[in-house]
């Protein structure tokens, strides 16, 4: 479904941030990708879409190679990723609505969006999608009403909209108290297996991913240090990733990670 | 016994010190002298403002009021169509003049047709334009769309450039073009700020349009100009408080606007 061959990337002619990354991800699989701040994890997520663009490598997506495709073919590939944020990114002065139906923006002509004639259809589904976060009755609020965890299911909506066929998922419960992170991750995995969808989650809270994902990749320094199931995360394995740590009884507490892969 | 003396930073030797104060004092009496002040004059001056003074307490609002009604009329249509087209093409200015989303000729071209506007005061350019297209409002219309072209694009690039890029990078995710980036993701951002800042153009707009009207173009500021020169002191002071309440009313209304805004 989704496959990485030796995804290298660096900023002008900084140090690498990703050396020679390559792995697979089947249909219907969720990956927790944890990893210490700094260990290039945004980065590699956004490479896919290319919001960053890779240096060298190769990312297909079925069977199209998203690293060789012009701007203009990678918005067409766009629409099929889905992408929910870490503090959300929703459009703060649009309503709930709106936000979700902008999931169908790489679908629609500008006139329309311009002018809000959505598609029946469209409407429609977002609706469903809307229902299905349970967010049905603040369709008409503006998005800086909510709460963080209502935003983060507008988010997850949003990326809905686009009918996606892979999510991209960066740090989605960061900003979340650890009840609502739990339901907002419960959200995200029942979702993939209810489309079979696969999933990218970048994760700093590893007994949340080990939780909910199918399978973990540790990241350390841009390289894969760990790829395999989440109860084969041994201590051996966490210092591996991390660093010495004593790990019980509390889990290492990361700083925000974005902010590192920028500075760096 | 220790002493202590601040230290001078700016020019430590006391010998430098002493030589520049004592430029400073000789360029200033020598400048003084050169300005030729004219006791006379200043006395006559005095005379006259007040007369102007009695006349502003007097203002006589009937004896010219066709020409201060067409005046204003004149002022009101300059400032509505100026500031609308002015805001109309400020957009893509703006748009073009933000690092952030445009491309670095785009980004060249227009930053440089807005430092040019800005750089320009509106006088100087009313000047050139009335020489250009002869007297009245359409100088006049074309002076204050040019410089709301500046003004607002200015600002409005400014904006852009302050946005949370993670709105943006949201909506980009989704496949959206480039239109529909700066209209879904980039617009909401800047609009209650937009309308704010028109607005209150608007009543930079409707002074400016009085100031040159005295150049030339058009507008209650020729009013202004015919009556003090005819030392109708009575009317000029109708048509100074006629400016003051119309500009009043506009603060308040864009202030009003503005917060209902956000």
């Amino acid at each position: 479904m989704l496959k990485l061959e030796h995804l290298k990337k660096r900023y002008k002619t900084g140090p690498w941030v990703l050396k020679d990354i390559s792995f697979e991800v089947p249909e219907g699989e969720i990956v927790g990708l944890i990893g210490p701040s700094g260990a290039g994890k945004s980065t590699l997520i956004r490479c896919i879409n290319r919001l960053i663009e890779p240096s060298e490598g190769n990312i297909y997506l079925a069977d199209a190679c998203l690293s060789k495709l012009s701007t203009s073919q990678m918005r067409t590939q766009r629409r099929k990723i889905g992408m929910i944020f870490q503090e959300y990114a929703l459009v703060e002065r649009l309503s709930v609505m709106e936000n979700v139906l902008s999931g169908r923006l790489g679908y629609l002509p500008f006139w329309r969006s311009f002018l809000r004639k959505f598609p029946s259809n469209d409407i429609d589904n977002a609706f469903e999608y809307l229902d299905r976060v349970g967010l049905i009755d603040h369709a008409n609020k503006r998005a800086d009403e909510l709460s963080g965890g209502q935003r983060q299911r507008v988010g997850i909506a949003r990326a809905l909209a686009q009918d996606p066929r892979l999510l991209l998922v960066d740090e989605p419960t960061a900003s979340l108290d650890p009840k609502t992170s739990r339901q907002i991750m419960r959200l995200i995995q029942s979702i993939c297996r209810e489309n079979g969808l696969p999933a990218i989650i970048n994760i700093h809270d590893v007994p949340l991913a080990q939780q909910f994902v199918d399978r973990i990749i540790g990241l350390q320094g841009g390289e894969v240090v760990f790829d395999g199931k989440p109860d084969e995360l041994t201590e051996d394995v966490l210092t591996r990733i991390y660093g010495d740590e004593d790990w019980h009884p509390e889990p290492q507490d990361d700083a925000d990670e974005l902010e590192q892969v920028e500075v760096a | 016994m220790r002493t202590w003396q601040r230290p001078h930073y700016l020019v430590p030797n006391k010998r430098w010190r002493l030589a520049l104060w004592v430029m400073f004092i000789a360029y200033l009496v020598v400048g003084i002298g050169s300005v030729e002040v004219n006791w006379m004059r200043a006395y006559e001056g005095l005379d006259r403002g007040a007369k102007f003074l009695a006349g502003f307490l007097q203002p006589d609002f009937t004896s010219r009021a066709k020409d201060i009604y067409a005046g204003i009329l004149e002022s009101l249509t300059m400032t509505v169509t100026s500031t609308v087209v002015g805001i109309l093409l400020s957009l893509p200015f703006g748009v073009g003049a933000a690092r952030n989303i445009s491309p670095k000729p785009v980004y060249l071209f227009c930053r440089s047709f807005i430092a040019l506007s800005r750089s320009m005061q509106e006088i100087i350019v009313a000047i050139f334009l009335v020489a250009l297209f002869g007297f009245g409002a359409f100088a006049g219309f074309l002076t204050l769309t040019y410089a709301t072209i500046g003004f607002l694009g200015k600002l409005l690039a400014e904006e852009i450039e302050g946005i949370d890029r993670k709105q943006l990078e949201a909506i980009s995710a989704t496949g959206a073009s480039w239109l529909q980036r700066v209209h879904m993701a980039i617009w909401p951002q800047v609009m209650p700020r937009m309308i704010g800042l028109s607005f209150y153009r608007f009543d930079i707009n409707f002074r400016e349009s009085a100031v040159i009207g005295i150049v030339g173009a058009g507008g209650i500021g020729a009013t202004l100009n015919t009556a003090i020169d005819r030392y109708e002191y009575d009317s000029a002071g109708a048509i100074l408080l006629i400016i003051i309440v119309i500009v009043m009313a506009c603060e308040y209304l864009s202030g009003w606007i503005r917060k209902w805004v956000s």
